[in-house]
């Protein structure tokens, strides 16, 4: 019989040799899948993993992928510090719609000045507020009130969707669109435009702040004493008490950061590739940021790494859903698997597989 | 603004059947975190079930075979969180949402060619001469099965629950699962039947969509059913009547919100949407904490 | 697999026929499509479908079509076409009214790609529009559901306060006020194009309060179904025919008739004749055809309105001819007076005699 034995120490080689089994092992299983469907497994993996990158019209598709994962890593970046220290915040998909938000909705108040030096800086700063705020508020009910973070932080993600829905077709409808939902396109408003700095590359200022957040996110977890009491939180509560740490004030401290990150990646992407504040803006980057945390390992680099791989499933599902005519949706399922599969590759990490009876210990 | 227009025992009438989808996955999501297990996986489940139970009836032409394709189906991607979390020991709140992604894109994959087609229909149940009986009549003993299939379900679970002994053995997994363990009960196996039962329940309560609310397959059909069941398994604290009451408070939200708009009744259609969420995290806030099961979302390894 | 620069065009094509395309591919003019729903739809999408099966039939090999279903309105759609004007699409149609900004912006970065943009109203050099004058099928049907209710309340499922489907409101309650004064009209904004579950609960509702004939404005036969399941509910067919639901629910039907414009249009691309332009063809040019009236239409009704299609045909009649007046009282049309049409496509209020307000 097969079982599970803990390993005293977390296995270093299966920490990080999870991550490219998971891979793998969804490639197999989504050609399994495939093939059941009646679609040529090899053609689907192809098109979804190897086209955007070196496929025909890859010198398109490779800036799309920097395009996707910017928001991606900067929410994954936001969450690792609170999952490291067992703060759950899955609510990341409404800080990031809060942040587009209020950046936006900051912007167009002041619709139409020139002032890009006054409009651009503050409605990043006014979405990082947006985010920072419906990050804390789970954050200050958990330690006000005991309340679970994970129904609280999630909860609020639909009272976000709802709010955006109201200000898509309300207070920031465009004036001028005749009457149908949306914002005033932001892409056409020079002071608060996101744009595309350098042509034909996709990095727009969210690819900048992404990898400037990876380098702040490495010094700080591995230099800095706030990495250190979140790693300690993280192994044991107990020990970073006796050692000092306030955990009231590391839970704030961690919702804040992670729903002030999603705060500014809403901005810019509302005002950038996505233009304008719609009732269904959001794509979920919230959701898969958590995979991307974990298959990143929580760590800068490795959720960098991360961010590329999941922005290549969007891109590639969506090539595929042109050329294979398969539903766009299916790149959900991708992800669904590639987090499945990570899972549970991960138990290798922890746990050794033991053939025959436990001891009786 | 013209409310007489609104015929308050239609309304009713209409907001139970509404909310039916809610409370059959409400009422299995209650099991399974009353067994200590937090699946996030609802909505995955809701429209896997919606899907699988379409093709199930538009294969076979009736629609019993599709609620029972629904519950196979909800049961079976369920049975991917089972193992993953209680033999693979993984996280529930990742796999829970991993579920949901799955289900959501496995769903449209499955419904590619079946889009716009009716599903075969499902008659009302009409209960004769109770039926007649003015305002309870058209509310209570004029509704299809699925609804009294709901109703029955909640009070099934709660005499589980609480006038069974296997409830007691399941609510004290929940509670404490090393206790339970100790005490020689199968924490996992119990567990897995748990997390079975309740993809079942929601799967069924997707199909109650796909075939009865709309009656045609679409994708996103149950558009976050699963995420409104899940926010009333908590506001309910893990209480089957007060599940039914959170059901009907907001699971027909919807309909409530477009008979006033059909009424000329200026609500915006957001803050109603929102209520559920809203409601449940202040339940959150005013519950004491100790309501919750002991060892909810906890991973269980029997050497530790 | 090695890395590869793919220019030479033999290797292309090798690729596209991997893809599941057919080779040779730079031969034939490619047009695109993209939807806003599904083709299973039964209703708007599925008519746009038929007028590329239009285009496909009249060209033969000459043309090869793409499409993508269900795309969202919004960032993501830039996206979509970008990719087709990639794989080599000449000629890309975006049929649906959300898709105006991205088709600008896709337009911009190919200059060499021609861009039809279904019911909007901004154009470029290689950007034309085209939308069909519904309001002229809602005028009939309009009639026929003023002649057909019991209850006198008519629900009209809209999808966005855009003036096109303002229009049709106003035009439908107006034809049906003229034969039954005492007509009211119930309007649900769904805010969506196509959502079979919200359409089916707006029907529902709207039945619970005494409609009992329902118009939509929403692409599904959701609203169909929930009549049919009610009992004594009339409906009409939305964009396309919806005929599995007659002879009831489903009385009569527009049809939006998209071949002859495609048609007319990749032949322009095909002998380079193609100029950018404002299309708005109606009942006259086939583009709003109304489909069979049921044998539940009593025949005088039918006369009627067989009679107002001939006359909307041969331009003796504009369904838009004053006396009308504003909800508000104050004067629209004078007597006699037709709209124009930058009079139509900036419509943004009720006429008079409709309750309720437009959502702004």
């Amino acid at each position: 019989m097969l079982r599970l034995e803990r390993r005293r120490q977390p296995s270093s080689f299966w920490r990080w040799a999870a991550p490219l089994a998971a891979v793998v092992l969804t490639m197999f299983l989504g050609g399994l899948l495939f093939a059941a469907m009646g679609k040529d497994p090899l053609i689907a993996i192809r098109t979804i993993f190897w086209d955007p990158l070196f496929g025909q019209y890859a010198a398109f598709s490779r800036p799309q992928l920097l395009v996707k994962a910017a928001p991606l890593i900067l929410i994954a970046l936001g969450l690792s510090f609170g999952f490291r220290a067992g703060i759950w915040n899955i609510g990341a998909e409404g800080q990031y719609i809060m942040g587009a938000i209020f950046g936006a909705g900051f912007a167009l108040a002041f619709y139409p000045s020139e002032a890009r030096w006054f409009i651009f800086p503050g409605a990043i700063l006014f979405g990082l507020l947006g985010g920072m705020l419906w990050g804390l508020i789970p954050g200050v009910l958990k330690v006000r009130f005991g309340t679970n973070e994970i129904l609280s932080s999630l909860m609020l993600v639909y009272v976000a969707e709802n709010i955006l829905a109201k200000m898509a077709i309300g207070l920031l409808k465009n004036p001028d669109g005749m009457g149908f939902p949306g914002s005033r396109n932001l892409k056409q408003y020079a002071a608060a435009h996101n744009p595309e700095l350098a042509a034909g590359t996709g990095a727009h200022w969210g690819v900048v702040a992404a990898i400037l957040a990876v380098a702040g996110a490495y010094v700080v977890l591995s230099r800095h004493r706030f990495g250190y009491d979140v790693r300690l939180t993280g192994q044991s509560p107990r020990a970073a008490r006796f050692a000092g740490v306030n955990p009231g004030r590391l839970i704030l401290i961690c919702m804040a950061i992670s729903g002030g990150f999603a705060g500014i990646a809403g901005y810019f992407e509302v005002a950038g590739p996505s233009g304008q504040i719609s009732i269904d803006f959001n794509v979920g980057y919230g959701f898969t940021a958590i995979i991307v945390a974990f298959l990143g390992r929580l760590h800068p680099v490795g959720i960098l790494l991360a961010g590329l791989l999941l922005a290549l499933t969007y891109i590639g599902g969506e090539v595929a859903a042109l050329t294979l005519n398969l539903p766009i949706a299916t790149i959900q399922m991708f992800q669904g698997m590639l987090l499945f599969s990570l899972l549970m590759v991960d138990v290798l990490t922890d746990f050794r597989i033991r053939f025959g009876k436990a001891k009786v210990a | 603004m013209d409310l007489s227009a609104i015929n308050p025992v239609l309304l009713i009438a209409a907001l139970i059947a509404a909310s039916t989808p809610i409370l059959l996955a409400g009422i299995g999501e209650l099991v399974v975190e009353r067994a200590g297990v937090l699946n996030l996986g609802v909505e995955g489940m809701m429209i896997t079930g919606a899907i699988c139970g379409f093709i199930a009836a538009h294969a076979t032409g009736s629609a019993s075979v599709g609620f029972l394709g629904a519950a196979v189906g909800g049961a079976g991607l369920a049975l991917i969180f089972a193992v993953l979390s209680q033999y693979l020991l993984t996280n529930q709140v990742p796999t829970g949402l991993g579920l949901t992604l799955f289900g959501l894109g496995l769903s449209s994959l499955l419904g590619q060619d079946y889009a716009g087609i009716k599903a075969p229909t499902v008659s009302k149940i009409d209960v004769p001469l109770l039926s007649d009986i003015p305002v309870l009549g058209p509310i209570l003993f004029n509704q299809d099965p699925i609804v009294y299939l709901g109703i029955g379900m909640t009070v099934a679970v709660w005499w589980f629950l609480y006038r069974s002994r296997r409830g007691l053995i399941l609510r004290a997994v929940g509670e404490n699962h090393e206790a339970a363990h100790a005490l020689g009960y199968k924490v996992r196996l119990i567990r897995v039947g748990a997390i079975v039962f309740g993809g079942a329940c929601a799967g069924l309560g997707g199909s109650y969509l796909s075939l009865v609310r709309v009656p045609i397959w679409t994708d996103g059909i149950t558009a976050g059913y699963g995420w409104i069941a899940l926010a009333i398994v908590v506001f309910a604290g893990w209480r089957p009547y007060r599940l039914m009451l959170g059901a009907y408070l907001f699971g027909g939200v919807t309909v409530l919100q477009l008979n006033l708009q059909a009424a000329n009744v200026p609500i915006p259609a957001e803050y109603l949407s929102m209520s559920p969420y809203v409601a449940t995290i202040l339940v959150l806030v005013l519950m004491s904490s100790g309501r919750a099961p002991g060892s909810l979302g906890r991973a269980f390894h029997a050497s530790t | 697999m090695k890395r590869r620069t793919l220019l030479a065009s033999g290797a292309s094509a090798a690729t596209l026929a991997m893809l599941g395309m057919p080779a040779r591919a730079q031969d034939k003019l490619k047009v695109g499509f993209v939807y806003v729903g599904p083709i299973g739809d039964g209703g708007w999408t599925f008519q746009h479908d038929q007028g590329r099966l239009d285009v496909v039939e009249a060209f033969g090999d000459q043309v090869e079509t793409i499409y993508q279903e269900s795309v969202p309105e919004g960032a993501d759609a830039v996206r979509v076409l970008q990719q087709m004007a990639l794989q080599g699409c000449k000629l890309i149609f975006t049929t649906s009214f959300g898709y105006m900004d991205a088709t600008i912006e896709a337009a911009a970065q190919f200059p060499d790609v021609k861009f039809e943009h279904a019911t909007g109203f901004k154009t470029a050099d290689n950007v034309s529009v085209y939308d069909a004058r519904f309001y002229e099928g809602r005028a009939v049907i309009g009639t026929i559901a003023g002649r057909m209710t019991k209850s006198n309340k008519i629900g009209y499922i809209a999808s966005f306060p855009i003036p096109e489907v303002i229009q049709g409101i106003n035009s439908s309650f107006m034809h049906a006020k003229k034969v039954n004064p005492d007509v009211e009209m119930v309007v649900i904004w769904a805010y969506t194009w196509f959502d079979p579950a919200k359409e089916a609960e707006a029907a529902k509702a709207m039945i619970d309060q005494g409609v009992d004939v329902i118009l939509q404005h929403t692409d599904s036969t959701a609203p169909q179904a929930a009549a049919q399941e009610a009992g004594n509910v009339y409906t009409f067919g939305q964009a396309s025919d919806m005929a599995a639901f007659a002879p009831k629910p489903r009385l009569a039907s527009i049809i939006d008739n998209w071949g002859p414009y495609y048609v007319k249009r990749v032949g322009e691309v095909l002998d380079g004749t193609w100029t950018s332009g404002h299309s708005w063809g109606g009942m006259a040019e086939g583009e709003v055809v109304i489909g069979t009236i049921s044998d539940e239409v009593p025949a005088e009704v039918k006369a009627e309105a067989e009679a107002m299609i001939a006359a909307i045909t041969d331009g003796s009649y504009h369904p838009f001819t004053g006396p009308i007046n504003k909800q508000d009282g104050s004067v629209f049309l004078a007597d006699g007076e037709v709209a124009t049409d930058e009079q139509l496509i900036s419509m943004n209020f009720y006429v008079e005699g409709m309750s309720g307000d437009i959502p702004s």
